[in-house]
Parts: structure tokens; sequence; C-alpha cells
């Protein structure tokens, strides 16, 4: 009776930890196999090529997510330019200077930021950002791409400072002690010995910030505008793909080309984070440089 | 070591020296600050449109009065199943993975697809809910629809907070039952999962507050823009807080005239997901000095 009960136990944790990977690969079969009927009926290459998303126009239809893909990058470069220094300087500090009780105050306050909700935050971008910004630049509007940059920058905040903060801590007390028995003085091994050395956890940090960006929802969708013509710069509205699917979701005919070319597009997302969380896995797995 | 190198800081850093210091420091204050200023201003802003009725009276004339209730009692029961299904799931995972599998290239690629699991983006699940289990399990857009796409949504959090407390468990405690006779089923149960509670629980509320406060995945799987009645089944569509304060500040036909409501929303939802998030941060931070003491 004992051993049965262990047998049938032991088959259910490893079902579980099957489960893991089947739902993984689930999501990309689901897409993959959901995309295909787009993929006959239009061909891959017209949804990369130039033009405009026109799914519901008479006769000809049109799927380029072309647009997309540079509104995406846009948010997501913008998100980065100021997220990545300040979320770096900001672990800097937290490893390397604040006193202990600073980091058991500070920390939990940065994780509350990261629980905050993607769509109070692109509340807040409509009714506090969106106005700041069409003042400061003199234009009607502040619903556009920086907008969402700035959106984007602040969610992703939390990934990095957490992250970088790690791998800034990770980095050997004999480093930062050399650095100072050479006469270097505190500034010159925060800037020139420690933050190098943690140089893969940073860029890890990174990427994975990276991933969030490219992945948010309901920020951008709210804040950028959702224009689908090709932006020219960060006052244009721009979409981005995870937006394109979020506006279409509510009413595409189920079964139709375009019910099938958004899971192109959400292919195409899934890939794109799905290749940069890898890098980011192998970048943090590898060993670590003080080894070499 | 790390005594001496905190001791005098700000002694340590001259001239020049404090630029880079002030550099570093209000770098993090700034972070602090944008968090303050997005707290304080929904704070404000939401806390004059908060009464009782707000918080138990439905939407009424055409959502521009009335209160929020179906969508608080439609996020809660939404919460509920994202958590019955991510939990359970998600602990046996993390036992699984630390008491039973024989540590090598599987695991690796369980710990793996987990990890870009959680970097899949929200509205990637909702593609992926609606495919699935509102069409191919045809479930509908419906609570259970939702609650399980939720759920896949948030089971690497679980299973992350599960693992990290059954890692915390002392493997003397495992010889010591095994010594005594044990079958492992019986060591996890009796030993191992007692002593892991505290985690699993942090990671439960860490769940429930990804849960609350996702919209992304809940668009096409089962929110609903209105509901005069409350859902009353598992098939039901439901309202949501966070649709709700998307539907109130992007959707609905009079912007201006509900901006009070959608701050209300907001305050409602940020009260909601901050407690139990400060809630998770306190639970971990209390097991983690016990573990440190040895306790």
């Amino acid at each position: 009776m004992r051993s049965i009960t262990e047998k049938i136990m032991r088959v259910i944790f490893w079902l579980s930890g099957i489960a893991i990977i089947v739902f993984l690969t689930g999501i990309l079969f689901t897409l993959l196999s959901n995309s295909i009927p787009a993929f006959t009926e239009i061909g891959i290459k017209p949804f990369f090529i130039e033009g405009l998303w026109r799914p519901g126009a008479y006769g000809e239809p049109t799927y380029s997510i072309n647009n997309f893909i540079v509104g995406t990058f846009m948010v997501t470069l913008g998100a980065l330019a100021f997220a990545v220094p300040l979320g770096v300087a900001a672990a800097a500090y937290l490893s390397e200077i604040a006193s202990p009780w600073e980091r058991e105050l500070f920390k939990p306050i940065v994780e509350v930021l990261a629980g905050i909700p993607s769509v109070v935050l692109g509340f807040i971008g409509l009714v506090v950002l969106a106005p700041l910004i069409a003042k400061l630049f003199g234009i009607p509007s502040g619903i556009n791409a920086l907008n969402g940059a700035i959106l984007v920058g602040i969610m992703a905040l939390p990934t990095i400072i957490t992250l970088a903060e790690d791998a800034i801590t990770a980095v050997p007390s004999d480093y930062r002690h050399a650095s100072l028995a050479l006469g270097g003085t505190r500034w010159q091994t925060i800037w020139k010995v420690t933050i190098p050395a943690a140089f893969s956890g940073i860029t890890a940090a990174t990427m994975l910030g990276m991933g969030r960006a490219i992945g948010e929802t309901m920020t951008v969708l709210m804040v950028t505008g959702n224009m689908i013509a090709r932006p020219s710069s960060f006052l244009d509205s721009v979409r981005t793909l995870s937006a394109n699917i979020a506006i279409d979701i509510g009413d595409v005919v189920f079964g139709s080309i375009h019910f099938h070319a958004l899971f192109v597009v959400g292919l195409v997302l899934f890939l794109i984070t799905f290749i940069i969380n890898l890098l980011a896995d192998i970048l943090i797995h590898r060993k670590p440089e003080v080894n070499k | 070591m790390k005594l001496n190198r905190r001791k005098n800081i700000i002694a340590e850093w001259r001239g020049s020296e404090l630029i880079g210091y002030w550099l570093l420091r209000l770098s993090l204050l700034l972070v602090l600050i944008i968090l303050g200023f997005i707290i304080f201003d929904i704070f404000s802003k939401g806390i004059g449109v908060i009464n009782w009725e707000f918080i138990t009276a439905a939407p009424r004339v055409g959502m521009t009065e009335g209160g929020i209730f179906p969508a608080i009692i439609g996020t809660f029961y939404v919460t509920i199943i994202t958590v019955a299904f991510a939990v359970p799931l998600g602990v046996a995972a993390a036992i699984y993975l630390n008491e039973y599998a024989i540590q090598g290239t599987f695991t690796r690629l369980v710990r793996m697809s987990l990890r870009n699991l959680a970097g899949v983006p929200s509205i990637v699940f909702g593609l992926f809910g609606m495919a699935v289990f509102v069409k191919l399990f045809g479930f509908g857009p419906s609570l259970i629809a939702a609650g399980f796409t939720l759920g896949l949504l948030t089971l690497p959090v679980t299973v992350t907070a599960a693992e990290e407390a059954l890692i915390t468990v002392p493997r003397a405690y495992r010889a010591g039952s095994f010594a005594l006779g044990a079958t492992r089923w019986q060591v996890v149960r009796t030993v191992v999962l007692p002593r892991a509670i505290p985690g699993i629980l942090t990671g439960t509320i860490l769940g429930l507050a990804r849960a609350a406060g996702e919209t992304a995945p809940i668009l096409a799987t089962g929110a609903a823009f209105f509901l005069p009645y409350l859902p009353d089944s598992i098939k039901s569509q439901f309202m949501a807080l966070p649709y709700h304060l998307f539907i109130m500040s992007t959707q609905h036909h009079a912007l201006a005239i509900v901006r009070p409501i959608a701050y209300g929303t907001a305050l409602v939802l940020v009260t909601l997901v901050c407690i139990l998030n400060l809630a998770a941060v306190l639970l971990r931070k209390r097991y983690r000095d016990r573990v440190a003491k040895g306790l």
C-alpha cells in the first residue's frame, strides 16, 4: 500500500515538472499552428515588407507589421536609454554605498514599484504625463512614443535595479580592496573596477528589462496613440506589436485570416522575447568571470 | 571586512569624488520619487471618491455613477481560480525539481522553460488563452478561461517561491528522516512541506498580486465591459478592477466625467496590489531571518 502511494506521488510530481515544458512548447505550438493558415493565405513576406496593417480594408486587406516592429523598438530603446543608466546607478548605490538600514528599507520599496499594475502606469501616463509632454514640446497631444518610452522605462526599472544589484554585490570584495590598496578612490573603484567586473550581469539585467519592455502591453496601448502609420520621431504616435494584438483581439472574427494574422504577430513577439530571454539566461548562468 | 567598508562612508568621499557619490545617490532617490509621485497622485485624487457606496454598489447611469463592486468581486473570483490552478501545480513542480529529480539535463530544461515562461509577454498568454481555453476547450469567455490563463502566467512566480522555500529546509532533516526509514513521500509530506509553508504562502500572495493587476490576458478570455449582475458560475463573464480602469480611462463615452471613478478604481487596485506585495515581502523577510539564524 505504502509503495503504491509512493509511486503515485512520484508520477504526480514528475508530471508537474513535465507540465512546465509542455506549457511553454504548447504556447509556441498554438501560436505556430494558428499562424499557418495566415502564412498559406497571405505568405510570410507581406507581414514584413513596408506597408500598413489594414485587415478590414475592402478588396485588398494588408497585414504588414513593419511599422509595429519599428514602434516596438522605438518605445523599447527609448525606455532603456534612461532606465539602464538610472537603474545601474541606483543599483550601485544600493550595493556599494547604502548603509544596511537603507538597503533594508529601499529594496522592498523598489519591489513595490515592480508590483504597480501596468494599467495603472498607463493611466498615470494619460492623465499626468501626456499633458506635461504636450506643454513641454508645444504639441497638441502628449500621447506618443516618448510617453510610452518613459512609462515602459519606469516599468523596466525594478527588473534592472534588482538584477544589476545582484550582479554588483556578487563581485568579490578582493577586487575592491585591491583597487583601494593601490590608491584608487571610492569613485574610481566603483566606476573602473566593480561595475566593469559585473558587466555580464548588468548586460543580462538590461536584456531582461528589454524583454519586459518589448512585451509590455497595457501601458503602451493606453499612451502611445496606436496610429498604424510609420512614426518619424518620438513625438509621433506609434503602435507596438503587443498593442496591436490587444486592439484587435476583442472583435476579431474567429477563424478569419485576420484572426490567424494576429497569431503571426503573437509569434513574432514570442520569438523576439524568447531569444532575448535566452541570451540573458546564458549570460546569467555562465561561470563568473572571476574564475577565468 | 564588510563593516569596515561601511564605516564613515561620507568621510571617504572627498572633493570631486562627492559628485560621483551624489550622482549615484540621486539616481536611487529619483526612482523613489517616481514611485512616491505615482502613489501620491493616485491616493490624493482617488481618496475623495472612496466611500461605502463606491465599494459596495454596482455602476449606474451608463457607468457614470455608482460603485465598482462587481469589478472587485470579479477580480476576487478570478484570482482565486488563478491561485487554485497555479499554487498546487507550482508546489508540485518545485517538489519534483528539488526533492525527486536527479539534477541534470532534464531539470535544467525544466528550469529554463520556467524562466522563459516568465518572459512570455502577457498579451501572448491572452492569445493562447483565447485559442485554447475559450475555443479549443469550449469554456467560452469566462472566469475559468481567464483564471487558467492567469494561472499559467503566474506559475513561474509560485514555482520559484516554492523552490526557494524547499531549499531552505536543511538537508540534515531529510537525512534524519530517511535514516529512520521514512519513504520519500513521507519525508516530503511530514518534514519538508510543513517547514516550507511560509515560503509557499509568500508565493501564493505574490501570485495573487500579479493576477489581480493583469489586464492583457483577460481582454479576450472573459473580462466584460459592463455586467448588470454578478458572476454566478465559473462559466460566467466577469468585470475586473484592472479592466475597469482601462475602460474608464480610455473607452468610456464621457472620459472627463468618469475621471474621478477611474482614480477611485486605480486607488482600490493599487492599494490591493501593494498590500499583497508588502505582505509577501515581510513574510519572506521573516522566514529568511529565521533561516539565517538557523532555526
